[in-house]
């Protein structure tokens, strides 16, 4: 569906193109530690890691505000910071400690952070799609300005609840923006076995704009952010944003061998469109930065990660008693 | 035995009036939403319409449909939208108009609702409130007649209660509503004409509390629900035949008050749990199972249960009503275990 053009709220200043990369390369050393964290026995359980479609979760929330709600997913670590998230108390949940966000009892896929209007990673596949319109519903009511962004992978697309709030978000003009990461796998399956018809055609069906972004191009998705978030902002209700992009690593940190559901040249393919050096050329290109200076930022970017990590894997776990609280609030 | 006489027991209130189940509940949610501009009903048919019970009857005329809102036939998104709306600031009253379909909304209810405070390490909140139905004997069949209060009361995480009286069921979901917690209220759908006295003034009940709806000395009825006037009944005629019942309603199955309910069988020293959900895995044999471990050396006989069949509500009036509890089964149940002839 065409979209109505209007005016963004925000401009690409250098500064702001200087952030993003910033955000973007902190989630790729913080999911490449967490890696290693797994590969290395000292995290628990499973993560699933966000390397290649960092530029969704930066595009869409540079265009959010603190307060602005947003949903994730299981694969929510590039959500959750990108909306602000403290590292070193990621790394804390991840590893089951008490300093963690949610003192040990999420872990990886359920992740809050309601100081930057985080509701939290959900390891349902669709499962957060009423909490965020939900929380557009709230925003509308409680007249605050505020939007929701939901963000889910294009497996969420099979399931039913995410229509049926995509219908209500549009009959009562709801400030939620629904963006799709789709990344082309719902896990170990490619989605053209799962999804027929058009993507696109889902959102027109129900009457709300849809905008398909080059989800490895930071500056495309914050545009088309921007688009969405303003018009949700000023009353204008929902979007839906289709973001191509890719994993670059499995489902999750243990699908190592991938070759029974996608080639290594396709994965080749999209690692020579990494959304990380994406945004480096170009601000070398438009002389924003040398490339002396953004390996500066990741050198201060790895002193802050391995600093974070170490942190977390000294800190202390929670007091086994702690179990029965916050069954009740 | 005929119709059950015993509506509701007296209140020590100055000034009551009596009223219909279905008006308590009106009235809670009239009280709540003018007390509170962060209340709002959501569901299907609860604006014009009132649902089909007829209970929501007059809301939107007040509070207009910005805070009476007619949704879809989408229970799972409604039940989310509520969710996402109580954790943001918000205390929703979703409406699921027949118990049978929470089994649609079972998700949003024992993964997301239920689980939103414990995961986030107590960071958020989900003050939400779900209204819908159980009981059978409506002649409607497999589908709009289950009785699954059980299926929720055992998620960590929610509440659930089970009034059984105007004054109950008023009194408890005003507390819902303010509780911080997702709480589910099931209300009996053949006992909305069912009237009882409520005082005049407002109030409120906590949850949590059982009461003690008819006191006897030789056995307790545990009765939940509608099963509260089926165990009263009981007792009525238990009384006639020389044995004094006493009859305990705990109100909210989760939390339970297993004080009130193991202090009356110490007393009594005999037990029966008189519930409209299936035998098997239910309500009723958790409830029996609190009194034997708790009570054990109290019992003067085996704890007994009179619950629904283990299958499914049938249509045909003979047919459905071999299905429930009734005060004649419960009463021959009860000599049987006090050992009178």
């Amino acid at each position: 569906m065409a979209t109505e053009p209007t005016t963004t709220p925000q401009t690409l200043t250098s500064e702001l193109a200087l952030q993003m990369y910033e955000q973007m390369r902190r989630i790729r050393s913080f999911e490449e530690r967490v890696n290693d964290l797994y590969r290395s026995a000292k995290m628990p359980g499973l993560a699933h890691l966000y390397i290649g479609e960092e530029a969704v979760a930066v595009g869409v929330c540079s265009a959010l505000h603190r307060d602005d709600y947003i949903t994730s997913t299981h694969r929510g670590h590039g959500h959750c910071l990108a909306k602000g998230a403290s590292i070193e108390r990621m790394f804390c949940e991840l590893l089951g400690k008490e300093a963690g966000y949610c003192h040990g009892k999420g872990g990886s896929m359920h992740i809050a952070d309601h100081e930057h209007g985080n509701l939290g990673a959900n390891a349902i596949v669709g499962g957060s799609t009423g909490i965020a319109t939900g929380a557009a519903f709230s925003a509308k009511s409680r007249r605050t300005g505020q939007v929701a962004v939901c963000f889910f992978g294009e497996g969420a697309l099979g399931q039913g609840v995410l229509y049926e709030v995509m219908n209500m978000a549009s009959l009562w003009q709801l400030p939620v923006i629904y963006v799709c990461e789709q990344n082309f796998y719902n896990e170990y399956t490619h989605y053209s076995e799962t999804t027929a018809g058009e993507v696109a055609a889902r959102p027109a069906a129900f009457g709300i704009p849809e905008e398909e972004v080059d989800g490895q191009d930071v500056r495309a998705v914050f545009d088309a952010a921007c688009r969405a978030v303003e018009r949700a902002r000023s009353g204008g209700g929902p979007a839906f944003l289709t973001c191509a992009t890719y994993r670059f690593h499995g489902h999750h940190v243990g699908d190592i061998d991938r070759g029974y559901y996608r080639s290594k040249d396709e994965e080749e393919q999209w690692r020579r469109r990494d959304p990380v050096e994406i945004l480096a050329a170009w601000l070398v290109d438009r002389g924003i930065a040398d490339r002396s200076k953004l390996e500066r930022v990741d050198e201060n970017l790895a002193a802050e990660i391995a600093a974070a990590a170490d942190a977390a894997l000294e800190a202390p776990y929670p007091d086994p008693r702690e179990v029965n609280e916050h069954v009740y609030a | 035995m005929s119709t059950p006489s015993t509506r509701a027991l007296p209140k020590q209130h100055e000034g009551t009036r009596e009223i219909s189940l279905a008006q308590a509940v009106n009235e809670a949610l009239a009280e709540e939403l003018r007390r509170d501009p962060m209340v709002f009903v959501v569901g299907e048919d609860v604006a014009e319409a009132g649902t089909p019970f007829k209970v929501l009857s007059g809301l939107v005329e007040e509070f207009g449909p910005e805070r009476v809102l007619d949704a879809p036939i989408s229970e799972a998104g409604i039940t989310g939208l509520g969710l996402g709306a109580a954790m943001t600031g918000m205390r929703p009253v979703v409406d699921i108009m027949f118990g049978d379909f929470v089994t649609l909304v079972m998700d949003q209810l024992a993964n997301q609702a239920a689980k939103v405070h414990y995961m986030s390490g107590g960071n958020l909140r989900a003050p939400l409130t779900v209204r819908t139905t159980l009981g059978a004997t409506r002649r409607s069949a497999a589908q709009h007649s289950q009785s699954l209060h059980a299926w929720l009361a055992h998620v960590p995480g929610l509440k659930v209660a089970v009034p059984a009286t105007p004054y109950d069921a008023k009194g408890l979901l005003k507390t819902a509503i303010r509780d911080d917690n997702p709480v589910v209220v099931f209300e009996d759908k053949m006992m909305y004409s069912t009237k009882g006295l409520v005082p005049n003034e407002e109030y409120t009940l906590p949850l949590g509390s059982a009461e003690v709806k008819r006191e006897g000395e030789d056995v307790t009825l545990v009765a939940t629900s509608s099963m509260v006037y089926v165990a009263l009944d009981a007792a009525a005629e238990l009384e006639r035949a020389g044995i004094s019942a006493e009859v305990v309603d705990p109100r909210t199955l989760v939390p339970l008050d297993r004080a009130t309910i193991v202090g009356s069988v110490q007393k009594t020293g005999r037990a029966i749990v008189v519930d409209e959900g299936h035998r098997s895995y239910g309500a009723s044999a958790e409830l029996a199972a609190l009194i034997a471990e708790d009570a054990f050396w109290h019992l003067d006989a085996p704890v007994r249960r009179a619950a629904a069949l283990d299958v499914p509500v049938p249509f045909s009036p003979v047919l459905e009503d071999e299905t429930v509890p009734t005060a004649e089964s419960v009463f021959e149940l009860a000599k049987a275990l006090v050992g009178k002839p």
